[in-house]
């Protein structure tokens, strides 16, 4: 066993609050795992180090990426404060005489042939040295731009140092070619170096994290967030799917079948040793999504449009209707495109939306629905609208989709407003909330799988939503 | 704990050797990872996309140490009489009816506590990881495949090494599993789960494991053939495909390149063992547009 340095347990500690700031949720039992597992491998070597902690506090890729982030800069910044105090001259005194040294023997042309050495035998901690060296050496040329890609692409380009796929016609391509690999391996430790640089001048991370923002807001756009509305939608069919048997135990609460037991039961004479069950009536539900696609909703209904694009692959039965001033089925065109562009453009422009003036006329919906649909509806359905609830001073005709709701089994209201926002200006939202089973804003992924979890679940929570009935039916 | 019947690795160097003669190339922290979860008795959940190696990672593991591996395939609606325990109530009833009908006289009802012993109960694969005494690994396959429900239920086992049966009391294991979760990351686990795992992300290998892997399954295949092999991969991969290429269809192409003789990949070898390596209709149509052109 290992017994770790004093005060490294602090700062694995701060270490791990540094990490909650960032939002990566780490408990206590995390954290006295990440000490048991610090026991039993040697701290002195970085890298087992790094991952011994990582596995036991990093729990998700993104927790991961967060967590080599504030590892470098905290442990970066935990060994500069150590060696001030150590050392009189400080930790910059010590690197300045390192490179004062290699000034002299390296210049531009020797260290980028030590560079590519380097890269060639994959030495990282050479590699470190020399991006370090290397960032000094155009330090010093001219002053940091201060974007960290910016100065990569000045010293890279300074080296010359590029793949040898691209450098075969250059003139000095000298040397064993290098692969695109090896070169990006360089270019991390650059990155980091000069990351590191940027943090320490400024004391903090840098403000841009992109990765866990764009993660989550609104309007939805681009391959990625479609897959994040699959992922939610797919598991709310998953949830659907095992509702209604209570999962722990699936033949509890079946019913038995006396006639065909006691039939069976000759066979045994007269025990009833195979039990027969009644079959079990899978839950089919039908889905009747209806999806508001005028300008009010413009930046949210590509996010509707992939919503429903989720729902079609998921669910057989479940027919889809887009809305402005009309309504009009579009089932068809989810089953005849697979692509979800091509689905968006059939929509808005061949899709037979029928608008005449661009706003929405939610009365003349409902009665069109009514009219035209609702005859399907049954104890099955359920209905399930998305909309801004945005009348443009038309008369909501709430009585008219009440009769709506009140063929369908469940409906449910998404809206892709903030709840603060509903039922000011145009807004009639509370008009048609007493109807529903649930009303919810929806203008993140994490909203519709908040959705999904309270439709799975059977519950609607009562603070945030005003609901009618009680559907859970089936359970509880 | 039964730590010290069974000879625990010294370091993350000898798991990685072990793992290495089981034919698992195992990188840093994969070995490192294997190595603490033996020595803190911790499971590991190991997340990554499909066909990086998660599953062989266990048998790999099965194969290294000499342990049995028990297998539980996780399913939506998999629930506890699946994979832990079940009465076996057949055998109860006709126990109930042996014993009434050598008791003539009917004096005495059958005892419960005769019928609710472990002759009765049928093992499933967790109930059979924690009573087998010999030590095992236990492979916990596409956990997120199931609700989260059963995910809550494993949570006792995961921690504590045992399964409370409401009639028998609780069982505990005899010896200590190594435990390994796979997911395919199509649902987010619950932090409960998380939290009591060692987390191994797997990615697709870099370059030159990737060309190790492959030769270590393919020996045959000529390395240059191997590296452009890895590299016509590495470009199908960067496209967005519905189901790129895995670890485990690489390995497949080699085999086919070696069937057909092949000793470079052009256009004509690519277009026919292409169904190899791509398995979706749409993904076919966008390889051959985006990558047979840059073949040459």
């Amino acid at each position: 066993m290992s017994d770790l340095p004093s005060g490294m347990t602090e700062q694995i500690l701060a270490f791990c609050e540094a990490l909650r700031s960032e939002e990566v949720a780490i408990g206590t039992s995390e954290i006295q795992d990440a000490f048991r597992a610090l026991e039993i491998v040697p701290w002195t070597s970085p890298v087992d180090f790094k991952e011994a902690l990582a596995t036991t506090v990093a729990k998700s890729p993104r927790d991961r990426e967060v967590f080599d982030l504030v590892f470098d800069r905290h442990f970066f910044r935990a060994t500069e404060e150590a060696a001030l105090e150590h050392s009189p001259e400080g930790a910059d005194g010590h690197r300045a005489k390192l490179s004062e040294g290699a000034r002299e023997e390296l210049g531009m042309e020797a260290l980028a042939e030590a560079i590519r050495q380097a890269i060639a035998d994959g030495d990282e901690s050479a590699m470190n040295e020399l991006a370090r060296l290397a960032i000094e050496a155009f330090g010093r040329q001219s002053e940091s731009s201060g974007v960290v890609g910016v100065d990569m692409q000045r010293i890279r380009r300074g080296l010359g140092i590029s793949p040898s796929s691209d450098s075969s016609g250059d003139a000095e391509g000298e040397g064993e070619p290098l692969d695109r690999d090896q070169i990006a391996r360089f270019e991390r430790q650059l990155r980091r170096e000069l990351q590191r640089q940027q943090i320490t001048r400024q004391g903090q991370l840098p403000p841009a994290r992109p990765l866990s923002d764009l993660n989550r807001s609104l309007p939805m756009r681009g391959a990625q967030d479609l897959a994040a509305v699959h992922k939610a939608v797919a598991q709310m069919k998953r949830r659907l799917a095992t509702l209604g048997h209570d999962p722990r135990g699936a033949k509890r609460g079946r019913t038995v079948d006396v006639r065909r037991t006691m039939r069976s039961s000759l066979e045994t004479g007269g025990v009833p040793l195979n039990l027969r069950y009644r079959p079990r009536r899978p839950r089919k539900p039908e889905i009747y999504v209806l999806c508001d696609v005028s300008t009010s909703v413009s930046s949210a209904s590509t996010f509707f449009l992939s919503v429903l694009h989720a729902l079609h692959d998921s669910f057989r039965k479940l027919r889809s209707f887009v809305f402005i001033e009309r309504i009009s089925e579009v089932t068809q065109v989810f089953e005849d495109e697979r692509d979800f562009t091509a689905i968006a453009e059939k929509i808005t422009s061949t899709g037979g939306v029928a608008d005449v003036s661009g706003y929405t006329d939610y009365g003349r919906v409902w009665n069109e629905f009514l009219t035209d649909v609702s005859a399907d509806l049954g104890p099955r359905s359920t209905v399930i609208v998305l909309g801004d609830a945005r009348t443009n001073g038309r008369p909501p005709a709430e009585d008219v989709f009440a009769r709506v709701a009140d063929r369908a089994n469940r409906t449910f209201w998404l809206n892709p407003e903030p709840e603060l926002y509903w039922n000011y200006g145009d807004s009639v939202m509370s008009a048609y909330t007493p109807f529903c089973d649930g009303a919810f804003e929806c203008w993140k992924t994490e909203h519709l799988e908040q959705f999904v979890d309270v439709v799975a679940s059977g519950k609607v929570e009562a603070g945030q939503s005003t609901a009618r009935k009680y559907t859970s039916g089936h359970r509880y | 704990m039964a730590a010290t019947l069974q000879n625990l690795p010294e370091s993350p160097a000898e798991v990685a050797e072990a793992l290495g003669d089981a034919a698992y190339l195992a990188d840093d922290s994969t070995a490192l990872i294997s190595y603490l979860a033996q020595r803190l008795g911790k499971p590991i959940l190991v997340e990554g996309p499909a066909g990086v190696g998660k599953t062989e990672l266990a048998k790999a593991l099965s194969r290294a140490t000499g342990r049995e591996l028990v297998r539980l395939q996780c399913y939506e609606g998999l629930d506890e009489a699946k994979a832990l325990y079940e009465w076996n109530y057949r055998k109860q009833l006709l126990q109930i009816q042996a014993t009434a009908s050598t008791k003539e006289d009917g004096s005495d009802p059958v005892n419960m506590g005769e019928i609710f012993t472990a002759e009765f109960l049928l093992e499933r694969p967790l109930m059979k990881a924690i009573a087998n005494p010999e030590p095992v690994v236990l492979l916990i396959d596409e956990i997120d495949k199931t609700d989260q429900e059963f995910e809550a239920m494993l949570l006792e086992l995961l921690s504590d090494f045992q399964i409370t049966i409401p009639e028998m009391g609780r069982i505990g294991a005899t010896t200590h599993p190594i435990v390994l979760l796979t997911s395919n990351n199509s649902r987010e686990l619950t932090e409960a789960l998380k939290r009591r795992c060692l987390y191994l992300w797997l990615d697709y290998p870099n370059r030159e494991r990737e060309i190790e892997i492959i030769r270590l399954h393919a020996p045959e295949i000529d390395v240059a053939l191997a590296g452009r092999l890895v590299d016509v991969i590495d470009m199908v991969r960067e496209l967005d495909l519905k189901k790129p290429p895995s670890i485990a269809e690489s390995i497949d192409w080699a085999r086919t390149l070696i069937l057909m003789g092949a000793d470079d990949i052009d256009e004509k070898t690519f277009r026919e063992s292409l169904s190899i390596i791509i398995k979706h209709r749409t993904d076919l149509d966008l390889v051959a547009e985006k990558i047979v052109p840059r073949l040459g």
